[in-house]
């Protein structure tokens, strides 16, 4: 076809096609000049132009599915990007609306509920440190799907460890084991938590029964992380009595762990799960993991209750 | 006999010059966007991707469907009588029923064979998906990644869009192209807010305004009816019933809007 046409025509047709792509690759360069010698400020776009699910399960019509996936997509990206952004001062201000209108759009979203549960209520840095809107968020979800046991467990569980308040995490726990299809550790869960809160083997059961029915691979590497944590917490208290042993025999603090090594009270020098030596002061002899390691910092534990076994 | 034969041959050559108009191009971009978002979505959405990637085949499947009914829809008769070519025809041994009725069947034909490749292509990459991810991980999903009752909302979608290329060619028929469009999008939009009508009676004082939406609420057509996409990507069941009653409104809503697009095509004046 080409070969038809006029000599002229051809011949400005491939000029035509040379400059072009000249100009073009001459954009894309000045792109890249500008992008490095005049880098733009990190800008944190923390709009959300409507806040009421409602409202933009309206908006939506009959796309509210796909619009609840990108929504989803936003929180994750809210959450994971505030998390690992180098800044000190972290806040999650669109987290609760992200997911509030991610729930609207569309109802039955479990992970979106769960994932609420974990995050929104965690402490600051690592999370906007709100139970109470990771309560909200799962009592939502209970109006959709009043059966829902595995978000009854969820708000025991916010309960539990972010608000230490065992009475109610024990009520939830209960209720939760009441629906038709409940695995049997809720009852058991429930017992524990009213009788000795804080234990840290209710712990452990709770964090290992996220883990199990996590769905999603993030809920999933949390709760293995949380579960390091706890191991941690237990190597501590058994380094720390190592540690007040050596006191009593040497009536001095060792400088050091290789003192430890040194005096048989260890093998070698003690590292975490996560594979970092932990810290000990030989001023007050205190053992604390370092805060190069990735568990860093760990939980504040529930404080105790019917016992002193931690 | 001959009536059905003039048609179908209307219809056949509807669906040739959307062929040649590359309307089916469009699927090749679904494809494209599929298969990019299946190996994209799974780096951003924390192991939803099979429920996103059905969302997204589903609404795109829609979203397409809807661009070819309006905007080929509201072209069927217009670009007849803009082109001049309706002079022509109509000095053909052809009916002016038969006229719109092979142009509605040309162009949900063109949609069915639209909808049906995209569903082809849907269930395809599902199926990889499906063959790639952990045993754990699929048990995990709350339907699985090929599912049957993901033709419930195929079809339903399919209907809907009959019903909107229905409304286009209507509007066709006594209307330019833009105010068909805009005609035909504002009832695809009000459609969607339909049971909002019957509730009407709560929130008004007014015996006659309460009447007024109620009966409203029966004329306009009930777009929100025919999406089970929710339902269906979360596992729960739609009851045949559903299915059966919801496809009997479609189509008997679809019988009444052509009837009323012939009879008005029948009386217009092209002298």
């Amino acid at each position: 076809m080409a070969s038809t046409l006029p000599k002229e025509i051809r011949a400005g047709t491939a000029i035509g096609l040379t400059l072009a792509a000249l100009l073009f690759a001459t954009s894309v360069s000045l792109q890249v000049v500008r992008d490095r010698d005049f880098p733009a400020p990190p800008v944190r776009d923390e709009m959300l132009y409507i806040r009421s699910g409602a409202v933009m399960r309206r908006l939506t019509l009959s796309f509210n599915m796909i619009a609840a996936d990108i929504y989803w997509i936003r929180a994750l990206q809210e959450y994971g990007g505030t998390k690992l952004s180098p800044q000190a001062d972290k806040r999650y201000p669109l987290l609760y609306p992200l997911l509030n209108i991610t729930t609207s759009l569309d109802p039955r979203f479990d992970l979106a509920y769960r994932f609420g549960a974990i995050f929104l209520a965690e402490s600051y840095p690592n999370g906007p440190g709100r139970p109470d809107e990771a309560i909200a968020l799962l009592e939502k979800g209970l109006k959709v799907q009043p059966d829902k046991w595995q978000y009854m467990q969820d708000i025991g569980f916010v309960y539990y460890w972010w608000r230490h308040d065992y009475p109610k995490a024990a009520a939830w726990f209960s209720r939760a084991s009441r629906v038709p299809g409940a695995p049997w550790f809720l009852r058991s869960l429930a017992a524990n938590t009213l009788a000795a809160g804080g234990n840290r083997t209710a712990s452990r059961l709770m964090w290992e029964q996220i883990y199990d029915t996590a769905g999603s691979e993030w809920l999933r590497k949390d709760a293995a992380w949380r579960l390091q944590q706890l191991n941690a917490l237990d190597q501590i208290a058994r380094l720390q009595a190592g540690a007040d042993a050596f006191h009593g025999r040497h009536d001095a603090w060792p400088d050091g762990w290789m003192a430890m090594v040194r005096d048989r009270a260890l093998p070698g020098i003690p590292v975490d799960p996560a594979g970092t030596p932990y810290d000990l002061n030989p001023a007050t002899g205190r053992v604390t993991l370092s805060r190069r390691s990735s568990l860093w910092p760990l939980p504040t534990e529930p404080a105790p209750r019917g016992g002193p076994e931690r | 006999m001959k009536a059905l034969r003039v048609v179908g041959t209307i219809a056949v050559s509807v669906f040739r010059e959307s062929v040649r108009d590359k309307v089916l191009y469009n699927l090749v971009f679904f494809a494209l966007l599929l298969i990019s978002a299946s190996y994209l979505i799974g780096q951003l959405t924390a192991g939803q991707d099979v429920k996103i990637i059905k969302d997204l085949g589903l609404a795109a499947m829609l979203l397409f469907g809807l661009f070819i009914a309006v905007f080929i829809g509201i072209g069927l008769v217009s670009k007849e009588v803009e082109r001049r070519s309706i002079y022509s025809l109509l000095a053909k041994p052809i009916r002016r029923h038969e006229f719109i009725a092979g142009k509605y069947a040309g162009l949900v034909l063109t949609l069915a064979v639209n909808v049906a490749v995209m569903a082809v292509a849907l269930y395809l990459v599902l199926a990889c998906m499906a063959v790639t991810e952990p045993a754990a991980v699929r048990a995990a999903w709350e339907a699985p990644a090929v599912d049957p009752a993901m033709l419930e909302a195929i079809l339903l979608i399919f209907v809907e869009l009959m019903l909107v290329t229905a409304l286009a060619l209507f509007f066709s028929t006594f209307s330019s192209p833009i105010l068909s469009a805009s005609f035909t999008v504002g009832l695809v939009i009000a459609g969607q807010f339909d049971s909002d009508l019957k509730h009407f009676r709560a929130i008004v004082h007014s015996r006659v305004v309460a009447d007024l939406t109620r009966a409203l609420y029966y004329v306009l057509p009930n777009m929100a009816a025919f999406d089970v996409k929710a339902q269906v990507v979360h596992g729960l069941p739609v009851t045949a019933g559903y299915l059966a009653v919801t496809t009997a409104y479609g189509v008997s809503y679809v019988a009444a809007v052509v009837l009323a697009a012939m009879v008005i095509f029948a009386r217009r004046d092209f002298r």
